[in-house]
């Protein structure tokens, strides 16, 4: 029938994983790793995000549409957060006259 | 979407809608329609954390210093909950799936439960700013050299939390409703296409703040 039904473990077994990997995530930020504490504690949110979007959200085991679909989402998210940074990032390189 | 009602659907497809040809290809409609949705959500709070990136990178020592303002337990504390309450959701979706509309219901009532433990913490934390005069505005007080740079780390503090705390609310509206459809038992194992629905955009909700939680909480903590 409609929708493939996961095992009760990997539901369990996602939420675990969270829980171990916020802890993870609060402990990292304590260590002083310096430009990479930024890097570590995104990594942790993504990999978290993508336990939720595979397994709570059933992206796992449903049509290839719905990836195709969120990672168009993300792509214009970057174009955001890149062409913001290139502007902003980039301002001080050339003289304007009358600034 | 489709929620299912009976009325929709013919003797032999009970919750098919005429313009489907199978409860396959209703389902995946009706997820389709949500990411579609949650994308345009994601985009929505993406200018935000584009401002928070920006203002970050901008004045560095302001956002740790504004950041350790922040009650880590309670930060952590509501993290916990809401990655529960996701969980809950998760079982909630299944009990539709499998058919068992007394366990859905149930796991929708605890969710809206978690859900109103996450809001009142919050409140906490937002009557606890407030008292502190560290809610941006004419009564906004922060001793220190970069007070002015502080004090928009907590306008952008408040715009994403209080998005966030937005969605919260409409979440825990919408999931008191499926509730109640899924006690009556309008969710089946061949529709429960609604009820999926209501838990996608939960499970965003908390996807929101597995990114919040760190961005504003933990902030150069080991200094």
């Amino acid at each position: 029938m409609s929708g493939h039904v996961q095992p009760l473990r990997v539901y369990f077994g996602v939420f675990l994983a969270l829980m171990a990997l916020t802890a993870l995530t609060v402990g990292a930020a304590f260590v002083n790793l310096g430009p990479a504490n930024n890097f570590v504690a995104l990594g942790i949110a993504v990999v978290k995000s993508t336990l939720v979007i595979l397994y709570f959200m059933h992206v796992k085991g449903n049509t290839k549409l719905v990836p195709i679909v969120i990672l168009s989402g993300v792509f214009f998210l970057m174009i955001l957060f890149l062409l913001l940074a290139a502007d902003y990032g980039t301002r001080g390189w050339l003289g304007v006259p009358g600034r | 979407m489709s929620d299912g009602r009976l009325s929709e659907g013919h003797a032999s497809t009970p919750g098919l809608a005429h313009h489907f040809d199978s409860y396959e290809q209703q389902k995946d409609s009706a997820t389709l329609g949500m990411w579609t949705f949650l994308v345009t959500e994601i985009l929505f709070f993406g200018g935000l954390f584009a401002a928070y990136g920006l203002y970050r990178t901008s004045f560095p020592a302001a956002f740790r210093a504004g950041s350790h303002e922040l009650d880590i337990t309670l930060g952590c504390f509501n993290t916990v909950v809401l990655i529960a309450s996701s969980l809950t959701m998760a079982l909630a979706v299944r009990g539709g799936q499998t058919g068992r509309r007394k366990l859905a219901a149930a796991m929708l009532v605890l969710t809206m439960v978690l859900g109103t433990v996450f809001l009142v913490v919050k409140g906490f934390e937002y009557h606890h700013k407030f008292v502190e005069h560290h809610v941006p505005g004419p009564a906004f007080l922060f001793e220190g050299p970069e007070a002015n740079h502080v004090q928009m780390f907590f306008v952008i503090y408040f715009a994403m939390t209080g998005l966030h705390a937005l969605h919260m609310i409409i979440g825990i509206l919408l999931v008191g409703y499926v509730a109640k459809r899924a006690w009556s038992g309008a969710y089946t194992s061949r529709n429960y296409n609604f009820l999926e629905g209501t838990g996608l955009y939960w499970h965003f909700v908390d996807l929101v703040w597995i990114f919040l939680f760190p961005l504003l909480y933990l902030i150069g903590r080991h200094h």
